[in-house]
């Protein structure tokens, strides 16, 4: 809803939507039992307690550390990041092995991919957890540039990440199949990784699952970034907003005996925040993973963005300045400044407006029309997408599309029959 | 009690060797070019930073945090890795149980300070259910029971009473605290060597403190520089002082 109010698209917004809405009514679920509607409600949320799927508590889920570039010489003031952090959870039997690719800022041990892997190893899966391409550590350790965001070169660099770990495997486990799925970015790396493994054939996955990807990578940090302008009385008030929240949380914490898994949805429910408020905590928080993000490769690069060029800082240095100048800048003043001038040499032929729209999944419509084995769960109202963007899948997909009516952006990731159909994706038809 | 002075004194010993290394931070020079986003152009020179914390030895902290870092992974993780792998879960929990319920203790104590008696008949309620019918605190069927849990201890009681937090400060092997917290820290373990000397049998009171170290790092989820984030220190500085700011409202 408050996509809307940018009046310059709202009846562009409106129409396509209406559009969207007709052409996806055969695809769209019936009877869907997620409880909640709205999208940002959705997004912060996530799936209340009683609406979970029925996982494991414990399973052997173990981080591992991994020296892509042993040559690598990283600067003092991020020296602990040279090499990626992943999780594995091994079967003790052959079985089928799935990688999972985490979204925007997070790690491989972050909530969802947690519960992914709990999933996954439920059903039997060797499963390995691996970082966003767009988490520091990742950057800093299998980046091959320092700069992501970079359709084709995430895709890369994850690949060269996944078939290291894979060799270092190869003989203490036994695995049928190779699958690979992720959420939001991470879905949206799926893709382009499944066309490279076409190409380089090392994995020939069996099954690729995107769930709640970006259509355009663009458009998407765009809307994310422009949801900080929806802190009441303009970003100018940010403090009072965030003294808000801060007091909110307080409370529901004071009150509570233990933060328990429902914490995120007493404090919502305690707070009543307007939408509005809610779009604004979700820009804020993709402002501030986006903050390490853009530092960490710019004193990996010595670009030049925040840090003086040149500059050489420690591990000891006094950071709280750069951070106050990464929490002011967007997403997209990264793309624009630092992530175009970065890669303009190497695309000569290719403007600025057209090297960031080639980030998108149009870029390779074809290849995903044409691979039975790719498939997408995506929600009708995911807070990420353009209007109109999510006809995009029903129209490349088609039947490989479950578009289900709400969940805003991975709200209902651990519901119970999504996670029911995530794991059916790989399960059937399987020996 | 000896044990305890020794431990003071290697804290303070560590403080000071950490305090001796602290060099001033580089700050930018004006022979750097300037870079597309500086900060004095960016960041208005009157921007409140609502998540400031009062961190005037920074340099000496951000050591000791390097410090803790390389303890981890040298010795206090890979002695929590053997006693997993040595000491089957049930028992773990046992251990974790026993040293709980001396915590419990330790709320009674503040609670009492803190002229807070609902707090006081809860944690006594916890202690006296826990150490009878939960064998002297291994099995904690006070939260089986649904007992509430109060978590009081001697900087919170500080706190209660209006005493400032002072400077940030991170401890040797403790990790995030100030200096109030800091120092409340000492009545608390006085309290807990008292009990333990008197109910504790010489062997389990001469390693009560090695074990409570282990369980506490095992039953820690933290892990220095994992977030990879080169703004943790502040984020954690953050998060540490809002939540001991709630803790005392609480």
């Amino acid at each position: 809803m408050t996509i809307y109010q940018f009046p310059q698209r709202a009846l562009a917004g409106l129409l396509l939507l209406l559009l969207a809405s007709l052409a996806s009514a055969k695809a769209t679920v019936e009877d869907y039992g997620y409880p909640i509607t709205d999208r940002f409600v959705a997004t912060i949320v996530g799936t209340p307690e009683g609406y979970e799927a029925d996982l494991p508590k414990n399973i052997p889920f173990k981080k591992r550390w991994i020296n892509i570039f042993p040559e690598r010489k990283l600067p003092d003031v991020i020296w602990y990041g040279q090499e990626m952090i992943y999780a594995e959870a091994l079967q003790k039997r052959p079985a089928p092995l799935i990688f999972l690719i985490a979204g925007t800022g997070a790690s491989f041990n972050g909530a969802k991919n947690q519960n992914m892997a709990r999933a996954f190893y439920k059903a039997g899966f060797h499963v390995i957890s691996l970082s966003s391409p767009t988490f520091p550590n990742f950057v800093s350790s299998a980046s091959a540039t320092g700069v992501v965001g970079h359709a084709e070169r995430d895709a890369e660099d994850l690949y060269r990440a996944m078939e290291m770990i894979w060799k270092r495997l190869d003989g203490d486990i036994e695995v049928t199949s190779f699958n690979l799925t992720g959420y939001s970015l991470g879905g949206f790396n799926s893709a382009y990784v499944a066309k490279l493994d076409d190409e380089r054939k090392s994995f020939n996955f069996r099954r690729v699952l995107l769930i709640n990807p970006p259509v355009s990578l663009y458009n998407s940090i765009s809307l994310l970034d422009r949801m900080v302008e929806n802190i009441p009385g303009g970003e100018d008030n940010f403090n009072l907003f965030f003294d808000k929240l801060v007091h909110g949380f307080g409370k529901v914490y004071k009150d509570q005996d233990a933060i328990g898994g429902d914490f995120l949805y007493q404090a919502y429910k305690a707070m009543d925040l307007k939408d509005e408020e809610l779009a604004a905590l979700i820009g804020v928080s993709f402002r501030l993973s986006s903050g390490s993000l853009v530092f960490t490769s710019d004193v990996m690069t010595d670009f030049g963005y925040v840090k003086p060029k040149g500059l050489v800082l420690d591990r000891y240095a006094n950071l709280t300045r750069y951070n106050q100048v990464t929490e002011r800048l967007g997403f997209t003043d990264y793309y624009h400044d630092f992530f175009y001038p970065y890669y303009k040499a190497d695309y000569p032929d290719m403007s600025r407006d057209e090297f960031i729209s080639a980030i998108s999944l149009r870029e390779i419509a074809e290849y995903l029309r044409n691979s039975p084995k790719i498939t997408v769960m995506h929600n009708q109202n995911d807070i990420i997408l353009e209007p109109g963007e999510i006809e995009f899948f029903n129209e490349v997909f088609g039947e490989r599309a479950t578009i289900y009516p709400f969940g805003g952006h991975c709200g209902n990731i651990n519901y119970r029959d999504n996670v029911a159909r995530m794991v059916a994706t790989f399960t059937e038809g399987a020996n | 009690m000896k044990s305890l002075i020794l431990r003071s004194f290697a804290l303070l010993a560590l403080l000071f060797l950490g305090a001796c290394s602290t060099t001033p931070t580089v700050e930018p020079q004006a022979s750097y070019p300037e870079p597309v986003f500086a900060i004095d152009r960016i960041v208005p020179a009157d921007a409140v930073d609502v998540t400031a914390v009062y961190d005037p030895l920074e340099g000496m902290n951000k050591r000791i945090y390097n410090f803790n870092y390389h303890f981890d992974q040298w010795v206090f993780l890979p002695v929590v890795r053997g006693w997993k792998a040595v000491v089957p879960q049930p028992a773990r929990a046992g251990v974790h149980n026993f040293f709980e319920n001396f915590r419990d203790v330790r709320t009674m104590a503040n609670s009492i300070l803190q002229a807070s008696p609902a707090k006081f008949f809860q944690s006594t309620g916890r202690v006296l259910v826990n150490s009878t019918i939960g064998l002297f605190g291994v099995i904690d069927v006070a939260t089986s029971m649904g007992m509430p849990k109060p978590d009081e201890d001697f900087g919170q009681t500080l706190g209660h009473w209006g005493v400032g937090t002072g400077p940030y400060l991170v401890l040797p092997l403790l990790g995030p605290s100030n200096v109030r917290d800091g120092v409340g820290l000492f009545p608390d373990l006085v309290l807990q060597n008292y009990i333990q000397d008197d109910l504790l049998a010489q062997p389990v009171r001469a390693t009560a403190f090695l074990f409570d170290s282990i369980d506490t790092r095992e039953n820690t989820s933290f892990r220095y520089y994992e977030t990879g984030s080169a703004f943790e220190y502040q984020t954690v500085r953050w998060l540490y002082s809002t939540k001991r700011e709630l803790d005392v409202e609480k």
